[in-house]
């Protein structure tokens, strides 16, 4: 009964790589001009197309979907982390109030700092802003609701509850302060979305991603060993204190880099790492690569979901998103209850 | 009492010095002296709150000392590599909480990260250990099914998995930590525990366990020592340290001890103030 029945890694690998290029395809084909095969082909590899198609692959979707694929990663690998720090599956950069202090962050960046700047260096600073009210809330959050005994659901979303309440009250406090201009510039950042798409931003949050992948291969032994427990993981040789701060870091750089160049999207990162378990596993070691996968994808065809649903109008992409994670969290939240 | 603190031997693997803890102004342990020689089991009782757990989370680097030293194999414990500490020093701590669904056999395979052996020498270990402890039909079970006892022999098998061998230990003395290792599991369970654990002890590792049951205690350890607030009331071999009147005054409560009919070992009973048959 409670033998194990899980895919072959193999397998799972397999299939997630051909998911994500499935999803790019579809994210590059579809839209308020569907583009047949051959064109996405022949636009990709550069050859000539006849009317727009060429102009609305490289000028639109393609910066658009290697965006939305990079922070769909970013969001996955952030929850898995965040899962394994707080050794806790309902955690989500959304629900703990990370989001939250990230926009917060990068409000305050946008209204007192980023008006006289460039383009590019503008929307760095807005990261930066980003990360740090990220890295403020996790920290928060963690110091509050993590035990010797890992962290009570009930108290994890009760900090994310009142961080994402003083988020709110923060951010209303910006709008008050600011003038017209920065107004203009605070509402336009955040009707930002996916939308605002460019290669500018999708090479940032690119080498976000890249540093995240490039942190699994050393983290996931020791994230194995932290799910037993925080001194169980000490007696095995990890330095349990290094482990978090880098983590804590990490996620507050993912998320506030997310938020920054795609506005606030939730529940990616408790959807993904939390199907992936289910498939191979707890080992982080297939976890989070799986996840950077699955996360890539989901957001590809939610983004592609929310442009073709009524188009030529679109959906912001996070309402897509949370209208299918929201009943997912429910019903982990119930089959938990049911469990005790 | 026969306190002692003189019989230190040479070659310890773990020697403990003058060991005092305290929270606050309260003190959970207060100068404690034992040293333990590698094959041997030594077995922590007392009362509830007498500073057992303590104790052996102060050796296990989980808590500060106020004062005093520990030393393993001649060095400061405290100026230890984690990892090079993890290759030899085991420790199954009281509360296991794991809820993610590892397997039962990747739960073993986690207590081999501190090594790098490589995978099939990694293999086997766990295959040994979980065969050590009764285990070996969980290993494709997951974790948060089992029951209780089920679990703990599972982490049990774990700790050992971590240091099964001696060459994989730098200063090849290895010391395992148990923290009420039996109090979950049924009567069986518990002796063949113990007996996994004293065969465990024979291939050259030194035991600290703390134990509820005094006589489970008296049947399987080398040497005893009981605490009391804090305080080491006592220290020696079974029979030594199991006497009605020293165990009585440990515990606050009348109790006889017999022999066992087979083994000759003390059997602790709580006698009943009326007489009536227990």
């Amino acid at each position: 009964m409670s033998l194990v029945k899980r895919t072959a890694p193999r397998f799972a690998w397999f299939t997630l790589s051909g998911l994500l290029a499935l999803s790019f395809f579809v994210a590059i084909a579809f839209g308020s001009v569907d583009l047949s095969i051959v064109d996405v082909v022949r636009a990709l590899t550069g050859q000539p197309l006849e009317g727009y198609g060429a102009a609305i692959v490289h000028s639109i979707r393609l910066p658009r979907a290697l965006l939305a694929a990079s922070v769909g990663a970013i969001l996955a690998i952030s929850g898995a982390y965040l899962q394994g720090l707080f050794r806790n599956p309902l955690a989500d950069p959304s629900l703990i109030g990370v989001t939250a202090g990230a926009s917060v962050g990068a409000s305050v960046a946008i209204v007192f700092g980023a008006g006289g700047l460039g383009f590019v260096s503008g929307l760095s600073l807005v990261s930066l802003g980003a990360f740090g009210g990220g890295l403020l809330a996790v920290w928060l959050v963690y110091k509050v609701s993590s035990s010797i005994n890992g962290t009570s659901v009930a108290t994890m979303l009760l900090m994310g509850i009142a961080v994402s309440a003083l988020a709110a009250s923060l951010t209303g406090l910006m709008d008050y302060f600011a003038d017209n201009e920065m107004l203009r510039r605070l509402s336009l950042w955040r009707m930002g979305g996916l939308d605002g798409a460019n290669y500018w931003r999708a090479g940032i949050a690119a080498a976000v991603l890249l540093v995240m992948l490039l942190s699994m291969g050393g983290f996931s032994h020791a994230l194995n060993t932290l799910l037993l427990g925080e001194s169980q993981a000490r007696h095995l040789g990890v330095d349990v204190e290094r482990l978090k701060t880098r983590l804590i870091i990490l996620v507050a750089g993912g998320v506030g880099v997310s938020v920054a160049m795609a506005g606030s999207i939730a529940f990616v990162g408790l959807v993904v790492p939390h199907m992936v378990r289910l498939w191979v596993g707890p080992d982080h070691r297939l976890l989070l690569p799986l996840s950077a996968l699955g996360g890539a994808s989901l957001l590809l065809l939610a983004d592609t979901f929310a442009r073709v649903v009524i188009a030529p109008t679109e959906l912001p992409v996070g309402l897509v998103t949370a209208i299918l994670g929201a009943p997912f969290f429910i019903s982990l939240l119930k089959s938990r209850r049911d469990l005790q | 009492m026969n306190k002692t603190s003189q019989n230190t031997p040479d070659k310890g693997v773990l020697t403990v010095e003058n060991l005092s803890v305290s929270i606050g102004s309260r003190t959970l342990i207060n100068n404690i002296n034992l040293a333990v020689d590698a094959g041997e089991v030594l077995c922590v009782i007392g009362p509830n709150g007498a500073g057992k757990t303590t104790l052996l989370r102060t050796i296990g680097q989980d808590l500060t000392p106020d004062s005093g030293h520990i030393s393993f194999a001649q060095q400061p414990l405290t100026r230890m590599a984690p990892r090079a500490r993890a290759r030899q020093l085991a420790v199954l701590t009281q509360h296991n909480p794991l809820t993610f669904a590892f397997t039962g056999r990747e739960v073993v395979a986690l207590g081999r990260s501190p090594h790098s052996t490589g995978v099939v020498i990694d293999d086997d270990i766990c295959q040994a250990a979980m065969a050590a402890l009764d285990v070996s039909h969980l290993a494709q079970r997951l974790y948060p099914s089992l029951s209780g006892g089920e679990q703990q022999r599972i982490q049990l098998a774990r700790v050992l998995a971590q240091v099964w061998r001696a060459e994989d230990a730098s200063t090849s003395a290895r010391l395992l930590l148990l923290d009420e290792p039996v109090t979950s599991l049924d009567i069986g369970h518990q002796h063949q525990l113990m007996q996994a654990v004293r065969e465990f002890a024979r291939t050259g590792v030194a035991v600290v366990m703390t134990v509820h049951d005094i006589t489970l205690a008296g049947a399987f350890a080398d040497r005893i020592i009981a605490l009391k607030n804090g305080e080491c009331i006592a220290e020696g071999s079974p029979h030594e340290v199991l006497t009605e009147s020293l165990i009585s005054h440990v515990f606050d409560t009348p109790v006889s001890i017999i022999k066992h009919p087979q083994t000759g070992k003390p059997v602790v009973l709580g006698a009943t103030e009326t007489g009536t048959t227990v």
